[in-house]
């Protein structure tokens, strides 16, 4: 029994144009998008990524003059993909272990331009891949979660205070008791909204927005001067204390000096297998799905809606939390009152990479390597000033992004061209 | 037959991805009939009338009105050309008057911009005493009864010129009494020189209005012929092309100990309104006993009292020996109920869950389907597997989603979920709405079987001669209180008068 989404292509789909109801059919844009998330196979992403693409590449011809493909390939080293060009034999080694495994790929080349940009792409993929799930779990119990940035900055919160305090605490305990707490921390906060919604039905989308907004501000207070988390040591600087060396999670790959890719990879690896168990194999995910497709009917099977309402948003909440604490145990080590509004971000990047990832494991997955890529691609510092301006070219990765947004919902658009077409070629009616 | 043929299709043929909708279908409509047009859900019926408003193109053949061949690329194509379209969900626009929904879009205007209510309201007039289509023009529309809203949506066409009117189910929406008015003001219509197609799928009533009737089966014209000699069997055989038993064949009942008592119940609906009030019914081990009543009567919340699905105000409901009066949902399933609900898309089915996790949707989280949390997938396949061989479902496997069965074969699937958890007691709310006939046999013949192992049946239907034939009791529901118990020989007439409020009002069970 496969996901829904990860289905054979339906027929189903081909058959809108049912004979009976064919005349008077007029879906809600909801119903489309429903539509859109379920319509098998992987060609629409595609054709939405590639569609996407190619508008960017045309708005960079008619700003910059500038050659799309030469500007699509300095992104493309800018994202350090160019490192696995680079095929050689070289060993990997097995962790925790002293024997060596063939790899294709050159692991202790660590310090290349090509191999830190992809440290940077990897270490943004981590987040990603955790607030993409957060939305996206959300999304398979009917709800659209926009706190991801709240759920984010309570865990990123947490793991600060848990990582900074507390510092006797021996290396593993530490980083399991940040790690536990930031996570939970996230799914509080997006518990708060799930219970809402279950109890009162005050709409996710609203109360997720406004606890973004209340985390933004607690953490502006907690760091800023003279606020109860700011570090002991700079009284002028608005930042936290650094999290202790023990508490910091292990390095995989790179210059620790330099923001090196942790551990944390594998535990978004980890959680993407996790959400596809969670949906597929457990009582819970066949609560939570059903409640997504079909409140009524899961009420009338026995299913406690408000029950489901309430810990998918917690689930969600989880997820963002963790992608939270992974950062401050991972690299950040500190949050100041800047990071807070601005790194917390990140979280809104996981709306469009659940959405383009249909909200699959293996979608966001892809789509997190996708939106990661972009963003390192066009930052300032990674990607070469001669070929395209960087601070435009940022914008060029919000711009793709908001195109792949925009066409998740165009599709109305499109199908409704489809059916004009259909109805009479003249399009009269 | 010597009238002349004001609409004939030649061969049309009209293809979707995947189907023939109509192959090669010819028809013709002569002045002043009324063509019954007769088929099974999906026999292509409303495509071809689709194709004759101007909604669908044909891919093939030829459309000729009063013997001119004529392109019909829109509706506003077909309305100048006099072809009107009564569809079966009403297009109206509830807030308006009756007068301003019928001149909607060809509006009389007065001083080039202003609409000449008082015009409007003459020509409706004048259109309403002429074709005997008695409807008051000032009333809004969502204050009058639905009777009356098919007669707006007929005089919208006749006002806007249609001479030959094709009506899309015309009779689902309505009771026997307004049934018989719209048969009255068809035959009105018909003796002025209007010409109709009458879409349907029940056969005694195509047989009491139609003169000639064309059966439609797989897209394909099986037959037409006159109904003038014509009989429900042969009707029944040409539409599915087999024998189809059409009355159910039962032996007597063999009714035991009460399994389902109501007892004084009140229930409110969403907007706090009573809509049940101090009813009281018992269904035994071993009889169906029917519910019959004009919709919204009170049946839905009754229903949903008993499936737990909303709480009573007052009143106590048993199954069994149980009071689940105040149970949840979940403890009147294990209670021994079992409930088909009114509406299988919205309520008894997850469109988008696969026919395996369908079926599971009451035992998922219990061995064999689970155990502590952990789902088997493997388990509900086969489980889904062997009722879906037992329940005769076609067209998909335990992995199709619900989405791409037939409205018969997702309602198979619904009994054979609820019917397999062995209930003691089977709530079947419209249990055939929608359904083809031979779908509908099939539902028959099981609830049948179901009442001979001894399981108590609470029938619902809008249909009556689904309560007739199959019911071993009767009961009348009006005004969300029982108006009156009959025994099954009861005439149709009677049912309605009790329907309408004008019963006498029995002790009820």
């Amino acid at each position: 029994m496969s996901e829904a989404q990860g289905g054979p292509p339906e027929e189903g789909s081909g058959k809108v144009e049912n004979p009976r109801t064919g005349g008077d059919y007029a879906p809600s844009v909801a119903a489309r998008l429903a539509l859109w998330q379920r319509a098998g196979g992987v060609a629409v992403p595609l054709l939405t990524t590639l569609l996407a693409f190619f508008i960017g590449g045309l708005v960079v011809l008619i700003t910059s003059g500038k050659n799309p493909l030469t500007t699509y390939q300095a992104i493309f080293e800018g994202a350090g993909l160019d490192w696995f060009l680079e095929i050689g034999s070289y060993e990997l080694r097995i962790p925790f272990t002293d024997s060596h495994v063939p790899f294709p790929w050159n692991v202790n080349d660590i310090e290349s331009a090509a191999a830190f940009n992809l440290q940077q792409t990897l270490l943004f993929f981590i987040p990603l891949v955790l607030t993409g799930l957060a939305v996206a779990f959300a999304f398979r119990c009917g709800m659209f979660n926009i706190g991801g940035q709240g759920q984010y900055l309570a865990g990123a919160i947490v793991a600060v205070w848990v990582g900074t305090e507390l510092p006797g605490l021996p290396g593993l305990v530490h980083i399991l008791a940040a790690v536990v707490a930031g996570s939970l921390a996230g799914a509080i906060w997006a518990g708060i909204a799930g219970f809402l919604k279950a109890t009162v039905g005050a709409h996710e989308v609203i109360s997720t927005i406004m606890l973004n907004w209340i985390a933004i501000w607690v953490g502006s207070f907690l760091f800023s001067l003279g606020g109860p988390l700011q570090n002991d040591t700079q009284p002028f600087v608005p930042v936290s204390n650094d999290v202790v060396e023990d508490a910091r999670l292990g390095i995989l790959w790179g210059d620790p000096f330099l923001q090196a890719l942790h551990v944390g990879f594998f535990v978004s690896l980890a959680a993407l297998v996790v959400y596809w168990i969670t949906l597929t194999r457990t009582t819970l995910g066949y609560e939570v799905r059903a409640v997504g497709f079909n409140p009524e009917a899961a009420r009338y099977g026995g299913i406690s809606v408000s029950r489901n309402y309430f810990l998918a948003m917690a689930i969600s909440g989880l997820f963002a939390g963790l992608a939270g604490t992974l950062d401050v145990l991972g690299w950040q080590f500190r949050l100041n009152t800047n990071d807070v509004t601005i790194s917390s971000q990140i979280a809104f990047v996981g709306i469009a990479v659940a959405l383009l990832g249909r909200n699959t494991a293996i979608g966001v997955l892809l789509s997190s390597m996708l939106f990661a890529s972009l963003v390192v691609g066009t930052s300032t510092r990674n990607l070469d000033p001669e070929i395209f301006r960087p601070e435009l070219a940022s914008n060029l990765t919000l711009l793709i992004q908001g195109l792949v947004v925009l066409f998740v919902g165009a599709d109305v658009l499109i199908l409704y061209l489809l059916r004009k077409a259909r109805i009479g070629r003249r399009g009269s009616q | 037959m010597d009238r002349p043929v004001v609409l004939e299709l030649r061969g049309i043929t009209k293809r979707f991805p995947g189907i023939v909708a109509n192959d090669d279908v010819s028809f013709d409509l002569r002045q002043g009939e009324v063509h019954a047009l007769l088929g099974e859900n999906g026999a292509g019926k409303s495509t071809l009338m689709n194709v004759v408003y101007g909604l669908y193109r044909p891919d093939e053949g030829e459309i000729r009105i009063n013997g001119e061949p004529v392109e019909i690329g829109s509706t506003r194509a077909a309305i100048e050309n006099g072809v009107g379209m009564v569809h079966q969900h009403f297009m109206l626009i509830p807030v308006m008057t009756v007068a301003e929904n019928i001149v909607l879009a060809t509006e009389p205007v007065r001083n080039g911009v202003l609409l000449d209510y008082a015009a409007a309201e003459k020509r409706v007039r004048e259109l309403s005493t002429r074709f005997g289509l008695a409807v008051d023009p000032r009333a809004t529309v969502e204050d009058i009864t639905v009777g009356q809203q098919q007669r707006v949506e007929i005089l919208k066409a006749l006002y806007r010129g249609a001479d030959i009117l094709v009506l899309d189910e015309p009779t689902a929406v309505l009771t026997p009494q307004e049934a018989q008015e719209l048969f009255t003001i068809l035959r009105t219509l018909t003796e002025q020189g209007k010409s109709i197609i009458f879409i349907s799928h029940k056969l005694n009533e195509v047989l009491e209005i139609a003169d000639r009737i064309t059966v439609l089966r797989r897209g394909k014209k099986v037959e037409t012929l006159s109904a003038a000699g014509a009989t429900e069997e042969q009707l029944a055989r040409l539409m599915v092309g087999r024998e189809v038993l059409l009355r159910v064949e039962k032996g007597a009942s063999v009714a035991t100990d009460p399994l389902l008592r109501v007892e004084g119940l009140h229930v409110l609906d969403d907007r706090g309104i009573e809509k049940v009030r101090n009813l009281s019914l018992q269904v035994r081990g071993g009889e169906i006993v029917g519910v019959a009543g004009v919709d919204g009567n009170g049946q839905t919340e009754l229903i949903d009292a008993i499936a737990g699905l909303r709480r009573p105000s007052a009143g106590r409901i048993l199954v069994g020996d149980e009071d689940v009066t105040d149970g949840s949902c979940r403890e009147c399933l294990d209670a021994g109920l079992g409930h088909i609900p009114e509406d299988r898309q919205r309520r008894g089915l997850v469109l988008d869950f696969s026919l395996a996790e369908n079926v599971a949707l009451h035992n998922y989280d219990s061995p064999p389907a689970s155990r502590f949390g952990w789902l088997f997938p493997n388990r509900l396949v086969a489980r889904a597997g062997k009722l879906l061989q037992e329940f005769d479902v076609r067209g998909g496997g335990p992995l199709t989603l619900a989405r791409g069965l037939s409205g018969g074969n997702q309602q198979k699937v619904v009994l054979a979920r609820e019917i397999d958890r062995n209930p003691k007691v089977l709530i079947a709310a419209q249990p055939t709405r929608g359904l083809d006939v031979g779908a509908i046999e099939f539902v028959h013949r099981r609830l049948v079987e179901e009442r001979d192992e001894g399981r108590g049946v609470l029938l619902v239907s809008l249909e009556l001669d689904e309560i007739l034939s199959l019911s071993d009791r009767i009961l009348v529901m009006y005004e969300g209180a029982i108006a009156g118990e009959f025994a099954p020989g009861v005439s149709e007439e009677e049912l309605g008068v009790a329907m309408t409020g004008g019963g006498r009002t029995e002790a009820a069970a």
